[in-house]
């Protein structure tokens, strides 16, 4: 493994974690924007509708 | 629409399903071997470029798109693209976002239950490659072969029970139950045990795996840092070039990149477009399309990336990490690394397990574009639509099964749907969405209820550059590949045959968004206001 290598892989694993952190900050911690769960009253999936 | 719309239960259920859609084998399969073969660590530099300039751009079109049809009442591609582009031709082009997912799904649930049989066949010690470490490789390609059936034509169908067909019709039963289940109950609950679950089984596969050192003591070269480098350290494609900055003047290199990003983030699938139909007009897609590209990101580079090229370097070596492609990679090569492995029976269960897990969270999105389609255009419900497609799938599924020699008609379909029709797909959904629904009218919709901004160069990039990089792969492929594909064709039987089934399904599909155009001229929903 050259210095090369490790710039590389540490790079790119080091640029996805931080992409995916930053995403699910935003998604989960943020109150606003935590899940936004639709109420319940709200949900009508008719998944089983014939 | 006659029916109320289903809808999703949260937004991190909507992103893990679409990360779970993206999410397969090739973040596993495919994307270490094509590193490794096109310049190590420095293909991520092509390979980010198209994330950010053409992964990510098509994912925002699509879920733009997608919720944008959604609030006409539409749910299938043909229905949307319809609304969108005004035209009927465009309602007949969404035949595409059917015949992807549901060709694919044919022989997708059958990778999918191979998976399955090698993690039972792990579990309860099935597979046995023998004593003599050097008949290992070709036990292993032995036993891939008998289990696949791919010495001859009709092996699996001919009678006798075999452990394969089992497993495929338990794992294709699986699949429609949760299908049936509905988007809410069924692919999203799914989806959101089933990645963290895949994660969990990919990190300690991945422990196991930083954590072998060298294990044959009289080749210590075979160790894990050199595994490492032989997947990250930059090098040049060839020997005639000392520099590995060389391999970024290469055509191809960039063309591998975009391939890779392509296919994996699944985008010109038409299930993208499917999912986002079910927002709300006040749901963000911008942050969430962002958030299921990173996740799919995360498995592909840092569990695919740091798994399987080390691993099958530590015990194969060179040879062994060379061998690139799903197939011979994934079931040729790795069951050789388990039988060195210590404990190598326990990290195989999990390791084909987590494949199942990638496969089915992908084969389940694959079914829910064609329920919502046949739903629509025949005006059915559930039930029917589920009972129609299980039909449908489960012959295209069993053709794939009996014509097992070779895995011809496997490979076909996979070079043909699996690979350039997608980004026949992309390159309409990208035209439809710069040229004809408009740049500006689609980042007023995506800007509704978004926790951030589409970047600046989105209108450029989605307009001309995307377009554009599409257009050339598929000029290049035509150049490359037609000519092949068309010979293959014409002197191969089993060939012309899986070509005729996709005809037939392509036939069979577009009468049915004929009739379906009628309903939806009539049934078309008003925009809410200052749409």
């Amino acid at each position: 493994m050259t210095t090369a290598g490790w710039v590389f892989m540490i790079a790119s694993c080091g640029f996805v974690v931080c992409l995916c952190a930053f995403c699910f900050y935003h998604v989960l911690a943020k109150p606003s924007a935590a899940n936004h769960m639709h109420a319940p009253i709200d949900i009508d999936t008719h998944d089983k509708d014939t | 629409m006659a029916q109320k719309k289903e809808e999703w239960g949260t937004r991190l259920g909507v992103i893990l399903a679409v990360a779970g859609s993206a999410v397969g084998l090739g973040n596993f399969l495919r994307f270490p071997g094509t590193a490794a073969a096109n310049g190590g660590g420095g293909f991520m530099i092509p390979y980010f470029c198209a994330l950010i300039f053409l992964g990510i751009p098509i994912c925002w079109a699509e879920w733009t798109m997608g919720k944008h049809g959604g609030q006409f009442g539409f749910n299938s591609c043909p229905a949307i693209f319809g609304a969108l582009g005004r035209r009927s031709i465009w309602r007949y082009l969404g035949v595409l976002g059917l015949i992807i997912p549901v060709i694919i799904y044919m022989y997708y649930v059958l990778i999918e239950s191979w998976c399955m049989g090698y993690a039972l066949s792990y579990l309860v010690g099935w597979i046995n490659l023998g004593t003599d470490p050097t008949q290992y490789a070709s036990q292993s390609v032995s036993y891939f072969n008998d289990f696949v059936g791919a010495n001859q034509d009709g092996l699996m169908l001919d009678g006798r029970v075999h452990i394969s067909v089992v497993v495929w019709l338990l794992v294709f039963a699986v699949n429609f139950y949760f299908i049936y289940r509905g988007l809410s109950k069924g692919i999203e609950t799914f989806c959101t045990w089933a990645m963290p679950l895949m994660a969990v089984c990919a990190i300690i596969v991945l422990v196991r795996v930083l954590t072998l050192g060298a294990p044959d003591p009289d080749k210590p070269e075979l160790n894990v840092l050199n595994g490492l480098g032989y997947m990250w350290n930059p090098k040049p494609l060839d020997s005639q070039h000392s520099s590995w900055l060389s391999a970024l003047a290469q055509p191809k290199v960039w063309m591998a990149a975009a391939g890779q990003i392509f296919f994996s983030l699944s985008v010109g699938f038409g299930v993208i477009i499917n999912y986002a139909s079910y927002l709300r007009r006040k749901d963000d897609v911008v942050l969430a399309g962002l958030t299921a590209s990173g996740t799919n990101e995360f498995f592909e580079v840092c569990l695919g990336g740091l798994i399987t090229i080390p691993a099958a370097f530590v015990f194969l070596g060179v040879a062994g990490a060379e061998r690139v492609g799903v197939f011979s990679l994934g079931f040729h090569t790795l069951p050789v690394v388990f039988e060195y492995m210590p404990a190598g029976h326990l990290f195989g269960f999990l390791w084909f397990f987590m494949l199942f897990l990638a496969a089915i969270t992908s084969s389940l999105s694959m079914l829910q574009p064609a329920i919502a389609f046949l739903e629509e255009a025949l005006g059915i419900g559930r039930r029917a639509s589920v009972a129609l497609l299980g039909l449908i799938t489960g012959m295209g599924s069993l053709f794939v099964i009996f014509f097992s020699k070779d895995l011809k008609a496997l490979v076909f379909l996979d070079d043909t749907i699996g690979t350039i029709t997608i980004v026949v797909l992309a390159a309409v959904q990208t035209i439809l969405f710069g040229w004809v629904f408009g740049v500006k009218r689609g980042m007023r919709v995506a800007a509704e209820g978004a926790e951030m901004r589409l970047p600046r160069f989105f209108p450029f990039v989605i307009k001309y550059v995307t377009p554009a990089y599409l257009l050339l792969m598929l000029g290049l492929w035509c150049y490359t590949d037609l000519g092949r594909y068309v010979n293959q064709v014409r002197t191969d039987q089993v060939v012309a045959l899986t070509f005729g089934l996709v005809v037939v399904v392509t036939v069979f599909l577009l009468v049915l968004i004929n009739l379906g155009g009628r309903r939806w001229k009539a049934e078309t929903r008003p925009l809410p206001e200052g749409y």
